[in-house]
């Protein structure tokens, strides 16, 4: 099961996020604020796959832009993975390019 | 009043503050115009603000004041107001807040709204944030739109009632008609909602599993796997060449569900999943993720063997591979079926330990684990190579888990004592900081039971500490053993190695290093006093330096040590004559296993004049905590006298002088005292109460036995059980003397079979009065998990009229109650 998906930049600053369990909202920024500092600590060689606390991160980078997911140990991980890249090359059709500032403008259009 | 600013104006803004403090500024001053906007009940700006607000949300600051607002939105007619009322209700609501139940009645009319799109959006917030009132009154609706022909409604309805069911298991067989059709559709969406909600009712209730193994849902979904696998290539469904990567794997998933513990529904799919496994294209990161999910699957199922090969080969391929995360999900399932699969994971054994030497973090860690999965009696060698490598060189959260793991390993594979005390050697000096405090007791007690090999250890162990000793347990084990092996160190007689040439000064000087040092733990120091004491009979020049140092110690501020140095002083001053017996050598221990043992052990335990929980063996091998409460009670000490063990033949009466030390508790003479199992029952010093019950709630009264009488010799059982602690079974045992002459020198040993644990606690005295006059108790503490028979054997030695006695008897008569 899905327990969150961020879409966070390198400075940390949160650019979309979605929980689908209840998390009080100051614990949130300190999720975010730790699952960012956990995916930059990471190196090129390092797997897409970090455990943090009772659950998994999936997470990968575009450019200045990390989408991290959050999963339970129920997933496939490597098909979340995928989903990440979906998710993204739809925005990319959508929207027609995909640029950091362009996500958060076009998804909170009326 | 001017219009509010839109939303982008407002991203725009925010973006522009450099710091925090910025930042937060702004949004307050927006918070407060949307506000004063909100009580002014301005309709036609009250969705730009909730959507500027939800957004503010989610930077994470409070946003509670704009849940009335979104309700209104929902009420609204404007397709617009409702859609940013619905998403504000999903992230502002939820069945915490009371408002939201003002939402129900929208929602139901919104479910029978004329556009689907207003249908789609009640849906699908009643599915995020419905609590189990909501969903109890909407779920008739759900249902109904889970008929409709609509696909776009369609697929929403099921995830919708995938959210009911959650909330309100009861409701699952209201969905239960609506799935037979489901699985009918071509749409994809259709097909992967469906699949998730039969996916949710099989986990929840095994009915509905049951059920769905019975009306053949398997053969439907493997029909619909091979359209997928077989189909040409589809333009909306392609993910790198391959056709729905998604909706493939949740119908493994569910496959795999529907086969667990169930061989019709595993046979019918084991066609389809060799085909999945055989087809599926590998180069693409979409093939490997199906490839994982159609492993999981085929583990998990039962199937047939081949099967089995064929997804361990393939996880074998991944470990190959280039990519780290399709190595990691190898690793991850290789652990998971190396208990059931063991010896066709052990051909991969080289790439695994390969894999020890990867930068990732979470492979190094899975790739730990695994190689200790697959050490055994062949490869332990090798495995053990690479593994004190990997200690060497990992991060030091795994150096702790690394160490146990390879203690253990090597308790049970060692090819040869050597190579054992040379790995926990490597082990100690390498990562000594990192070991678990119970590995300390456990390689003391290993070198003592490896005799031949004790003049090497300790020349090792004393070159260890030489140049470093910061590393706690490793200099804990080397004082013990300089204490106890002192003079084979110094008498340079070493066959395994070259003996090196060490002085009784140079031994002391470490020894005394190690006490001075900044970086000894307390325990630390105090297992070095207790070394540099025992140095005092094995060593022959330096006893006066000795004494020096344990007065010196005698104020130390450390209590600890304080109370040890001046118990020494005492054994130096008053006391001298027992030294030597005191000091004496210790015995092999047994060590303390689930197979009980077959014959009694006789152990010399040390008498050290005060209990602490820090001391080495033997109270190490016993829960210390046993005999601090009875240090309370008596304020005596531990007892267990010197005695030696049978080989030799000392008197016994250096322990008695040594007893007389210990004030209240008459005990001379020759007790016997297993090693204890792991009882956690008050020992040893109430022996001297024969009659104090041991337990507050003994079971109702066993019959006593007599288990011997011979020559005027009677030995009486009496038993107790605790009612909490079945298994343990409490002797007290009473020997008697109606002959004219007293008994003297009364050993009592006993013998019980392999799946039984004795302990024997001390007796009364060793010396039965003639006439009747007088009795001795023994108490015996025997250890029955498997509730057994009883049975024991008994060996008796005394001196009578002057000459030796011996008699070996076995007792047979237990009384049930006593076992059962």
């Amino acid at each position: 099961m899905i327990k969150f998906f961020l879409m966070v930049n390198k400075q940390g600053q949160t650019r979309l996020s979605r929980y689908y369990e209840h998390v009080e909202i100051n614990k949130r920024t300190m999720l975010e604020a730790e699952v960012i500092k956990n995916c930059l600590s990471r190196s090129k060689d390092q797997c897409s796959f970090i455990e943090y606390k009772d659950f998994k991160l999936v997470y990968r980078q575009y450019a200045a832009l990390f989408v991290v997911v959050g999963i339970n140990e129920t997933e496939n991980e490597m098909a979340v993975y995928e989903l990440i890249h979906n998710f993204v090359e739809v925005l990319d059709k959508y929207f027609s390019r995909v640029v950091r500032h362009s996500i958060y403008y076009e998804i909170f259009l009326p | 009043m001017p219009a509010p600013i839109r939303l982008r104006e407002l991203i725009r803004t925010i973006r522009t503050a450099r710091t925090q403090a910025e930042e937060r500024e702004m949004i307050q001053k927006e918070c407060a115009a949307i506000r004063s906007s909100f009580r002014e009940e301005d309709n036609t700006y009250r969705c730009r603000n909730v959507a500027k607000l939800l957004y503010m949300h989610m930077l994470g600051y409070p946003a509670h004041f704009g849940q009335l607002e979104c309700l209104k939105l929902i009420a609204s007619q404007k397709f617009t107001d409702k859609r940013i009322g619905y998403l504000g209700a999903m992230l502002l609501l939820d069945e915490r807040q009371d408002v939201h139940l003002l939402m129900t009645n929208c929602i139901k009319n919104d479910l029978n709204h004329s556009t689907q799109y207003v249908q789609g959006l009640a849906l699908c917030t009643l599915g995020c944030m419905g609590s189990s009132e909501m969903c109890r009154d909407l779920a008739g609706e759900v249902e109904k739109l889970l008929k409709t022909s609509n696909s776009y409604l369609r697929k929403k309805a099921a995830l919708c009632a995938v959210h009911v069911i959650r909330k309100v298991p009861e409701l699952m067989e209201m969905f239960l008609p609506a799935t037979k059709n489901l699985l009918n559709e071509k749409n994809h969406g259709v097909l992967h909602t469906s699949v998730v909600l039969l996916t949710e009712m099989c986990e929840r209730s095994p009915d509905m599993l049951a059920h769905f193994r019975k009306v053949s849902l398997v053969p439907q979904l493997v029909r619909i796997l091979k359209n997928l696998i077989m189909s040409g290539y589809s333009p909306e469904h392609d993910v790198s060449g391959i056709s729905d990567p998604f909706l493939q794997v949740r119908i493994l998933r569910l496959l795999r569900i529907l086969g667990r513990n169930d061989d019709d529904s595993s046979e019918a799919m084991n066609d389809i999943l060799a085909q999945v496994a055989t087809n599926t294209e590998t180069s693409k990161n979409v093939g490997n993720a199906i490839l994982y999910e159609t492993v999981l699957t085929i583990m998990d199922i039962k199937s047939e063997s081949g099967l089995r090969v064929l997804a361990i080969n393939i996880l074998g391929r991944f470990l190959l591979n280039n990519d780290k995360n399709i190595r990691y999900v190898a690793l991850t399932s290789l652990l998971k079926t190396v208990q059931t699969d063991h010896n066709a994971v052990q051909r991969h054994r080289s790439t695994i330990v390969d894999c020890l030497k990867d930068l990732d973090v979470s492979i190094k860690r899975r790739a730990m684990e695994l190689s200790f999965a697959l050490v055994n009696g062949n490869n332990v060698r090798g495995m053990m190579k690479e593994l004190l490598y990997f200690l060497d060189s990992c991060e030091p959260e795994f150096k702790a888990d690394c160490a146990s793991g390879i203690f253990l390993a090597a308790e049970k594979y060692a090819p040869s004592k050597r190579w054992h005390i040379d790995t926990i050697m490597r082990v100690l000096t390498t990562a000594g900081s990192y070991v678990r405090d119970d590995a300390v007791p456990n390689l003391i007690q290993l070198i003592t039971n490896s005799v031949e090999m004790h003049a090497y250890t300790v020349q090792r162990l004393y070159k260890a500490i030489l140049g470093d000793y910061s590393q706690q347990p490793l200099v804990q084990v080397a004082s013990w053993c300089i204490g106890e092996y002192g003079d084979l160190l110094v008498s340079g007689q070493c066959e395994e190695e070259e003996p090196i040439q060490v002085t009784e000064d140079e031994v002391l000087d470490i020894l005394e290093s190690v006490l001075i040092s900044n970086m000894s733990a307390s325990v630390t120091r105090g297992y070095a006093l207790t070394a540099i004491m025992k140095l005092s009979t094995r060593f022959t020049c330096t006893v006066n330096r000795i004494k020096k140092v344990v007065s010196i110690y005698g104020s130390s501020i450390d209590v600890e040590l304080q109370q040890r140095a001046v118990e020494y002083n005492a054994l130096f001053k008053k006391y001298d004559h027992m030294r030597p017996a005191l000091l004496e050598r210790m015995p092999v221990m047994e060590k303390v296993t689930t197979n009980g043992p077959t014959e009694i052990v006789q152990t010399n335990g040390e008498t050290e004049p005060a209990v602490l929980e820090t001391k080495p063996p033997p109270s190490g091998l016993q829960p210390a905590s046993e005999a601090n409460d009875l240090l309370d009670l008596l304020g005596g000490s531990d007892i267990t006298p010197v005695i030696p063990t049978a080989p030799t033949s000392k008197p016994a009466f250096a322990g008695g002088e040594l007893l007389d030390l210990l004030g209240d508790l008459n005990l001379t003479g020759s007790p016997v005292s297993a090693p204890a199992p792991q009882i956690a029952q008050p020992p040893f010093l109430l022996d001297g109460l024969p009659s104090q019950p041991l337990f507050n709630d003994i079971a109702a009264g066993i019959p006593s036995i007599t288990a011997y009488n011979k020559n005027g010799l009677k030995i009486d059982f009496t038993f107790e059980r605790s009612n909490t602690n079945p298994s343990v079974t409490v002797i007290t045992i009473q020997a008697s003397n109606s002959t004219e002459l007293d008994m003297t020198d009364f050993v009592f040993q006993a013998a019980v079979p392999k799946t039984f644990q004795l302990q024997l606690l001390s007796p009364s005295s060793s010396v039965i009065p003639a006439f009747n006059s007088g009795t001795i108790t023994q108490v015996i503490k025997v250890l029955n998990p498997q509730k057994q028979q009883l049975r024991m054997r008994i060996k008796l030695t005394y001196n009578h009229k002057g000459s030796a006695m011996q008699d070996l008897a076995e007792v047979n008569n237990f009384p049930p109650q006593s076992w059962q």
